[in-house]
């Protein structure tokens, strides 16, 4: 019988690390004067930090909040029936990467769409719409465009190579939004509704593959603004582990640093090409909807008014409504994702809310926190 | 699970967009268009996600993880090999 990858890691492989680790961490913990409360801000590290049992292998002063960084997770339901609209229309093949497929909207998802005769596709790579463009020159073809720093510069390379290549059938919805904007929103709401939850988050284990694009800088403003530790760490059990170990011995020596765990990749200042791609294409939107969370300034972009001919919300605007689509009102992922609650505390996680009929943002995609329980129930 | 396997660059087009990447002897194209003008060279170990190089990895890191990995790997049979090496890229919800 061919072996899971989940049980190498349990036998063979990272085991010793990480009981050293959670050794190192709980003899540290007791040096700690109060309790401390991390956000992994990443999905990715959610999925590791649930599948490993890492929670059990942590002191009780030692606390994971898990962050927004899914980007499935924090679509708004009125985006995401913007897809399922544009689907719809005549002529139009819907491209998409990830989970995307299966999050219902008010209409319902993708995959129904494409029930009733939609043309939807998932691609592995951006770049695969030029030969559905060039294959289907009598189509539109539009890019459903997903994702954190990490993905964006993918999706620059493609507007770049539209317009270079003068491709006339491809238009970009574009759901790109950034990470420190939600990081500073979880610190201190400027939304007037919620002012509760300061001071919940006192370290961020920051996420390594937005880094590896955007560069730690991105962080800098965290210790030294924010007065909150960050450590980029790596998505393996042991990355995170040393991440923890990494962030308690700030605490205990008095120090608010950023500091990367995540070597082997990231560095300071990232891509520059990347971030030059960004640029080039893309510019801030006053606000982005996160689903859960609300309206966070200047969290998300948007293609440059210059290429708005490439854009299918000014294309389309006829058929994409502009109205906000509020989450179920049992629903308590805003607090989930501001660490005032953990899933098992929502009413309807388990019950009503599971993965295959999925009410919050947090139950939508596999990396988010209630899925995460759900699948990893036994650590409940 | 992503693993985050360094791969290494065997093969440069001559346009530059496009490379030719070794994960542990599994060998796919990547887009290299996000990367700078000869930024990077054959020889180089490279970072993939979702088809494209994100960044080059420090050769002396890139070999001690490939190391880790290497044992991980050696005890799965060749398919399931193979499909772990070439989904390690994908996973298009991390936010990361």
């Amino acid at each position: 019988m061919a072996l899971e990858l989940k049980n190498l890691y349990d036998d063979f492989r990272d085991g010793e690390t990480i009981k050293a680790y959670a050794e190192i961490i709980a003899k540290d913990a007791k040096k700690l004067k109060n309790p401390i409360n991390i956000m992994e801000v990443c999905g990715g590290h959610t999925h590791t930090i649930m599948k490993f049992g890492l929670p059990q292998l942590m002191p009780d002063n030692i606390n994971f909040i898990h962050g927004p960084g899914c980007p499935v997770c924090i679509m708004p339901k009125e985006r995401i029936d913007h897809a399922y609209i544009l689907a719809m229309q005549p002529d139009v093949i819907l491209v998409t990467l990830g989970d995307m497929i299966k999050v219902p909207g008010s209409h319902g998802s993708l995959q129904d769409a494409r029930a009733k005769g939609a043309d939807v596709r998932f691609v592995y790579s951006p770049m695969e719409c030029i030969k559905i463009a060039q294959d289907n020159l009598n189509k539109k073809v539009i890019f459903f465009a997903i994702g954190f720093e990490t993905t964006t510069p993918m999706t620059a390379v493609l507007v770049e190579q539209v317009i270079k290549q003068k491709i006339p059938n491809i238009l970009f919805h574009i759901n790109h939004v950034t990470v420190p904007e939600v990081m500073v929103e979880l610190i201190d709401s400027r939304d007037v509704h919620v002012d509760s939850y300061n001071n919940r988050i006192d370290a961020f284990l920051g996420p390594s593959h937005v880094s590896v694009i955007s560069g730690s800088k991105i962080y800098d403003k965290f210790p030294k603004d924010y007065g909150r530790p960050v450590v980029v760490s790596g998505f393996e059990p042991v990355d995170v582990m040393q991440g923890i170990s990494m962030i308690v011995k700030q605490f205990i020596e008095e120090r608010c640093e950023l500091e990367i765990q995540y070597k082997r990749v990231v560095n300071h200042e990232g891509n520059l090409n990347a971030q030059k791609l960004i640029d080039t294409y893309f510019e801030k939107i006053d606000l982005f909807r996160w689903r859960g969370l609300g309206n966070v300034p200047e969290s998300g972009l948007k293609l440059k008014d210059e290429f708005a001919f490439l854009d299918a919300e000014v294309v389309y605007k006829n058929v994409l409504p502009l109205a906000e689509i509020e989450d179920h009102k049992l629903c308590i992922c805003g607090d989930i994702l501001r660490g005032m609650a953990k899933p098992p505390e929502c009413t309807i996680f388990g019950t009503v809310c599971k993965p295959t009929t999925p009410i919050g943002s947090c139950m939508v995609s596999s990396e988010g926190a209630c899925a995460a329980y759900y699948k990893y129930g036994n650590l409940l | 699970m992503c693993l985050s396997i360094p791969s290494k660059v065997v093969k440069i087009s001559d346009d530059r967009t496009m490379c030719t990447v070794d994960t542990m002897g599994v060998q796919r194209d990547a887009n290299l268009m996000m990367m700078g003008d000869d930024e990077i060279q054959v020889g180089d170990y490279v970072l993939l996600h979702i088809g494209f190089v994100m960044n080059k990895i420090d050769e002396k890191e890139a070999l001690i993880s490939l190391d880790t990995y290497k044992e991980i790997l050696e005890i799965m049979d060749e398919n399931d090999r193979r499909k772990t090496i070439l989904d390690d890229d994908e996973c298009p919800n991390r936010g990361e």
